[in-house]
């Protein structure tokens, strides 16, 4: 008998896997079984913790969001696109949903009979494989490399197969975690810690955890004298805790720990404060599982003896850069970790230059990163653009403080560029004699680009007004910023300049809602995100602070948000921007990562759908934003 | 009394059928199965021209089932050679065929008591009623929607008018086996998952409401 609804979905479903690898006839036999689903944009498949459905679902059309809810936050796991595979899992590890599925645009779902596909499983080997892992990676990858595990049987043997993905996997936890009542004293408590062997030891309250007591509590507050060792837990302890579920992953701990600034989270029954203690989660537990710890690199940069040690972790910091993009981890927080850690390796890399020097410098300085360094917005491994301020000197000692200087910024950039920060081309370093100035002279400089407001001055404003203090004196800088903020209020129409600059960069996308691509030269038919997409938001973001007199904020997002909260008639907007930018930089750096370059030029033949379609929700703001600035500083009229 | 005695001279089927619409029907969309059908036909002709093919599909609960699919094509005498291009069914073709007494009595099985979805419903209820008649049955007792007309109760498209291409256009609906009967069953099953999606956002939907001409109240 003809079924052409059931030819048409097996036509579709044989180019993906596992299907593809399937008989015939057994292809067949889930095809004429498909029960076909529409989901409405932002609605949902099935939510997290709820119990599993009869059917898995693969993507016909659309895409569907796979969402972990953590501390009130939707943190987005995966996309699924076309032919993609979802919510498969619990249904044969017979388990609650570990994840919200969310539809991110109107989507049909193809939904699959558990109990069909658990016959083919039994039936074929390659099937079975894929399954096992894409289940040990949570991932789209098919075909792990020699496992030849039971899918429906063995569960530990998924969790260990795969080192590499670790933090999506739930996060081990010592149980039966050392414990002592509300009712001890401190020395109690620190005698069953030493008896025990413990770093920490939680204090409970009818079995519920109610504080903690660490290594560092008894250091800092019992060592000192400061408190007497026989009063009641309670006067150290810190409380309250933080508590979670035991499905609890290894990148969902590292970010509470990162975001609460604290080194142990309590593992209870039912994840609040007020249920039973079942375990603890340390960071060091965290450490054993994954060696890429951001707060351990960063100690381990604390701890650096010289460049070679310094070059090791940034290279580490690559990989930890990598591991979070996989996961989908939030941009912000990637972009801070990552921040925080160049930031490091720069402060030990002028440490040891000053260590190198014959004397110690002569006046007070500040080391300035420009650009999106300086903004924090520095990612992949990039150029490095700095610059140098020293106090202003009497004349005669002029000559000698910039020799010093100059000299201890050729140490410096060097260091920079062995640990992996290649030399600027454009020798925006310290180490150039215009970039390493005086204060009083900085202040001309400034004043001078502000005041005849070449494209060259603009260009170099753009660079230099995005500075951000790494090292050094606070003081200097912050005279700086108000001596440049003196000049834009003499001269206004700077900024009308300052704005047809940022409006330099065409467009991103046609009038037929096709991407623009570039027409020649070596990235020819290849779009341009950096110059088309992130510099628009990123100058624009400037201007209108630098037009609020707005201080202190030299970072995209936080310049926004300012913006959002200054002109509340455009929060919208400034809003969308910011949702924009990070869509925009969190793709940069993944296409950077893929092709191990800087992620600037995007090839569009290799994008997915969803992939275009993502990319092209980020143009609108982008197009409404610049339509803003042209309004606003005239810039018709100026063009 | 009258009908006492026809119901007994029906064939089997038939009073099986009109047994089904003496129980009680759900009233509730999801607890309802709507079969979204289509037919291919040798024209446009109630009286002249045949039934080719007819295609069906299930609903329940908002979910297309393709497993409660149904999918037949029938010997007929008529045929003419100018509808060949649009629906594809050839005279001799490899397709198994039925007579067209075995074709509604499977048709009849398939759609039971249930809601009877097509776009432009008209046309093919008479196509099929036409049938009937001709092996001296009655019309069909179905409840029917008309995804044409259930398209004009979303906002502003009251006096709108299309055709299955352009709705399918607007809702974003591939385009795969059109002009086969299962293939447009298919895609009016997906337009009208969609419609009565777009219909809930717009407003509390009943039951009832689905089978109402908008602006005119009770009148079906």
């Amino acid at each position: 008998m003809k079924n052409t609804i059931a030819e048409r979905i097996y036509d579709f479903l044989k180019n993906f896997p596992p299907f593809d690898v399937l008989e015939k006839e057994q292809l067949f036999k889930i095809a004429s079984n498909v029960k076909v689903t529409y989901i409405e944009k932002d609605h949902f498949v099935f939510k997290q913790e709820e119990n599993p459905h009869e059917h898995f679902y693969v993507v016909k059309d659309g895409a569907i969001g796979l969402y972990r809810g953590m501390d009130n936050e939707q943190i987005l796991v995966d996309i699924c696109d076309e032919g993609d595979i979802f919510g498969l899992r619990p249904l044969i590890q017979n388990d609650l949903y570990l994840m919200s599925a969310k539809a991110n645009e109107e989507s049909i779902l193809y939904a699959i009979s558990v109990e069909i596909l658990k016959e083919i499983i039994q039936t074929n080997e390659k099937v079975k494989k894929f399954l096992i892992a894409s289940f040990s990676s949570n991932i789209k990858t098919p075909y792990a490399k020699g496992t030849n595990g039971q899918l429906f049987v063995n569960i530990e043997m998924l969790q260990t197969s795969n080192t590499n993905f670790t933090e999506i996997q739930s996060a081990e936890f010592s149980k039966n975690p050392v414990t002592a009542l509300k009712t001890s004293t401190i020395k109690e408590a620190a005698q069953i810690m030493s008896e025990k062997r413990v770093g920490s030891i939680l204090i409970v309250e009818n079995k519920n955890p109610i504080g903690i007591i660490t290594d560092k509590d008894l250091r800092s507050k019992i060592a000192t004298g400061m408190i007497s060792i026989d009063e009641n837990v309670s006067k150290i302890m810190s409380s309250p805790v933080k508590t979670f579920k035991q499905k609890i992953t290894v990148a969902e701990a590292q970010i509470a720990m990162i975001k609460n600034k604290i080194t142990h989270l309590c593992i209870t029954k039912d994840g609040t404060t007020n249920s039973e203690l079942i375990g603890v989660l340390s960071e060091h537990d965290i450490v054993v599982l994954h060696g890429n710890n951001p707060s351990l690199l960063i100690k381990k940069v604390y701890r650096a003896k010289d460049i070679t040690a310094l070059k090791y972790i940034r290279e580490k910091t690559s990989n930890l850069l990598q591991g979070y993009m996989e996961q989908n981890i939030p941009i912000i927080f990637i972009s801070k970790i990552i921040s925080e850690i160049n930031e490091a390796i720069t402060i030990k890399a002028i440490e040891l230059s000053i260590e190198e020097m014959d004397n110690k410098p002569p006046v007070k300085f500040g080391w300035l990163a420009l650009g999106s360094q300086g903004r924090k917005e520095q990612l992949l491994m990039t150029d490095q653009d700095n610059a140098l301020v020293f106090e202003d000197v009497s004349q005669d000692k002029y000559q000698p403080t910039k020799q010093y200087f100059l000299q201890l910024a050729k140490k410096i950039t060097e260091k920079l560029n062995v640990i992996g920060f290649e030399y600027c081309p454009a020798d925006m370093m310290a180490s150039n004699p215009n970039w390493c100035l005086a204060l009083s002279e900085w202040k001309n400089q400034f004043d001078t680009w502000i005041k005849t407001p070449t494209e060259d001055a603009i260009m170099m404003c753009t660079i230099f007004f995005d500075y951000d203090l790494v090292f050094g004196d606070k003081k200097l800088v912050n005279d700086m910023s108000d001596s440049i903020f003196e000049s834009i209020k003499s001269f206004e129409i700077f900024l009308n300049f300052l704005g047809r600059n940022a409006l330099r960069n065409p467009p991103p996308i046609g009038f037929f809602r096709q991407f623009l691509v570039e027409n020649d030269g070596a990235h020819k038919d290849q779009f341009d995100i950096k110059s088309r997409a992130l510099m628009p938001l990123v100058d624009a973001a400037r201007l209108l602070t630098l037009s609020h007199h707005i201080k202190d904020k030299n970072n995209t997002i936080s310049r926004f948000k300012k913006l959002a909260k200054t002109e509340p008639k455009n929060e919208d907007l400034y809003l969308s921007c910011i949702d924009s930018f990070k869509i925009l930089l969190q793709f940069r750096t993944q296409q950077g990562l893929k092709n191990n370059d800087s992620g600037r030029y995007v090839d569009l033949n290799k994008l997915s759908k969803s992939e275009k379609l993502s990319l092209k929700g980020c143009f609108k703001p982008i197009k409404d934003v610049q339509e803003l600035l042209n309004i606003r500083y005239n810039l018709a009229q100026m063009m | 009394m009258i009908s006492w005695f026809k119901y007994k001279n029906y064939p089997i089927f038939w009073n099986n059928y009109s047994k089904k619409f003496k129980q009680k029907q759900p009233k509730s969309i999801e607890d309802t199965r709507f079969v979204v059908f289509d037919t291919e036909t040798t024209g446009l002709d109630l009286v002249n021209d045949r039934i080719l093919s007819i295609g069906a599909i299930g609903i329940f609960n908002n979910v297309i089932d393709v497993a409660d699919s149904f999918e037949i094509y029938l010997k007929q005498n008529e045929f003419k050679a100018e509808t060949v291009e649009i629906h594809g069914i050839l005279k001799e073709g490899k397709l198994t065929k039925l007579r067209e007494s075995e074709a509604m009595e499977n048709f009849i099985d398939f759609i039971g008591n249930s809601v009877l979805v097509a776009h432009h419903t008209a046309f093919d209820i008479e196509m099929i009623n036409t049938a009937l008649k001709r092996l001296e049955l009655p019309k069909l007792k179905n409840k029917m929607i008309d995804t044409g007309i259930l398209y004009k109760k979303l906002e502003g498209k009251k006096d709108a008018h299309f055709n299955l291409d352009v709705l399918c256009k607007e809702f974003n609906i591939p385009k795969h086996d059109r002009h086969t009967a299962a293939g447009d069953a298919f895609i009016t099953a997906l337009l009208f998952l969609k419609i009565i999606s777009k219909l809930k956002q717009e407003r509390k939907l009943h039951y009832s409401d689905l089978f109402r001409v908008s602006g005119k109240e009770g009148l079906m």
